[in-house]
């Protein structure tokens, strides 16, 4: 009786480690096909940026590209793309004469894109989401307005449309669709353009060339490459939000 | 009951007041379905004409959501040619006559949908 056992058992001990052979295998075919999947970041170098000279080429750009409106009353006030003082953005890090040298500098801010973004998480219809890709999106269709996001997002990267911010338009562009009153808006990383294989508005806009934009999981895109380079802050890394947005030093 | 033909008549009127709706319709017969005007003669179709009138509704939530939430922006026409899943790129493109061919059969059907709330209603320029 074991005697005819025992040729069964090794031949289910075979099969099953042949299973978690295959398995195993899997796992790595897997890895190799997900080694494609993309990290879109952005690496703003402050030095080339201009404070005085009026040149606002990329917001200029970013705000007539996605009918952005310029509602003259601060509180209701719209903004994907905009500049502050060094001191105010890296508040939370200690760098008394990194700040001397770049105050002279504007600091250009955008939405961070993090990968573990406040904003989607706190999100109750999933209007903003994480997209594969690193991009946190928005979807205006599923906005109702709580405006969640503008209190988690940790950066002010976020705008809500308290007025209808049609007549705020120098023009509308009819190849992106504009707001309406009630929902929460910001900077996309241009998905509509990335998706199709074209860099963002605001580094085309930028004539100073101030702006990189790469995927971080390509080791020989243009922004890995500058990130080896030189040194680089990103915002309050100590909240964990862990942003792509990457400011040279 | 000595009231019995007040409370006729009262019931009589309430209920001509509350059917107007009713029999004003059977009087003036079945109102004409309005009919979208096509602007050019087509030269490929996203698909047949009557699913398109059956469920376009229908199409373009499905495209609003596997663009806005995958980044799939490509979609097939009827005969299974690539197409962009755009309303302003790809319909208006075409139908670029919103008020006889969107707002016709809307304003008849009382139905108000919010697309052009935010999506300009001139095509993109291609």
């Amino acid at each position: 009786m074991i005697e005819s056992e025992r040729p069964e058992r090794r031949l289910f001990l075979k099969l099953a480690g042949l299973g978690a052979l295959g398995l195993s295998a899997r796992r790595i075919l897997g890895g190799a096909a997900g080694g494609d999947a993309r990290r879109w970041a952005m690496v703003v170098d402050p030095s080339r940026c201009r404070w005085d000279d009026g040149c606002n080429g990329c917001i200029r750009a970013c705000h007539a590209a996605h009918n952005v409106p310029s509602v003259p009353d601060p509180r209701h006030e719209v903004k994907w793309v905009w500049k502050e003082k060094f001191a105010d953005v890296f508040a939370d890090q200690e760098a008394p004469h990194v700040a001397e040298s770049l105050a002279r500098h504007p600091i250009l801010t955008l939405c961070n894109h993090c990968d573990d973004p406040p904003c989607a998480r706190v999100c109750p219809t999933k209007a903003t989401f994480r997209r594969d890709d690193g991009i946190v999106a928005m979807d205006p269709h599923r906005c109702i307005g709580c405006r969640y996001c503008v209190a988690a997002c940790p950066y002010g990267s976020r705008s809500f449309n308290w007025v209808d911010p049609k007549p705020y338009l120098a023009r509308l562009d009819p190849g992106f669709p504009a707001r309406t009153k009630g929902v929460v808006e910001k900077c996309t990383f241009c998905v509509e353009r990335v998706d199709e294989g074209r860099p963002p508005v605001c580094v085309e806009g930028c004539p100073e060339k101030a702006l990189l934009f790469g995927d971080l999981n390509d080791p020989r895109s243009p922004v890995r490459e500058v990130l080896r380079a030189r040194y680089a802050l990103r915002r309050r890394p100590g909240l964990g939000t862990r942003p792509a947005v990457y400011y040279l030093v | 009951m000595r009231d019995g033909p007040r409370i006729a008549a009262g019931l009589a009127l309430f209920l001509g007041l509350a059917l107007a709706p009713v029999w004003q319709r059977a009087a003036s017969g079945r109102a004409a379905p309005a009919e979208p005007v096509v602007a050019r003669p087509a030269t490929r179709c996203v698909a047949s004409r009557d699913v398109m009138r059956a469920s376009h509704m229908r199409l373009l939530d499905a495209w609003r959501d596997k663009v806005v939430r995958t980044g799939r922006r490509a979609a097939e026409d009827a005969d299974g040619r690539p197409l962009a899943a755009s309303l302003t790129g790809t319909c208006l493109g075409c139908h670029d006559n919103k008020k006889e061919f969107c707002d016709r059969c809307h304003e008849q059907l009382v139905v108000k949908p919010v697309c052009w709330s935010c999506h300009p209603e001139k095509a993109e320029k291609s």
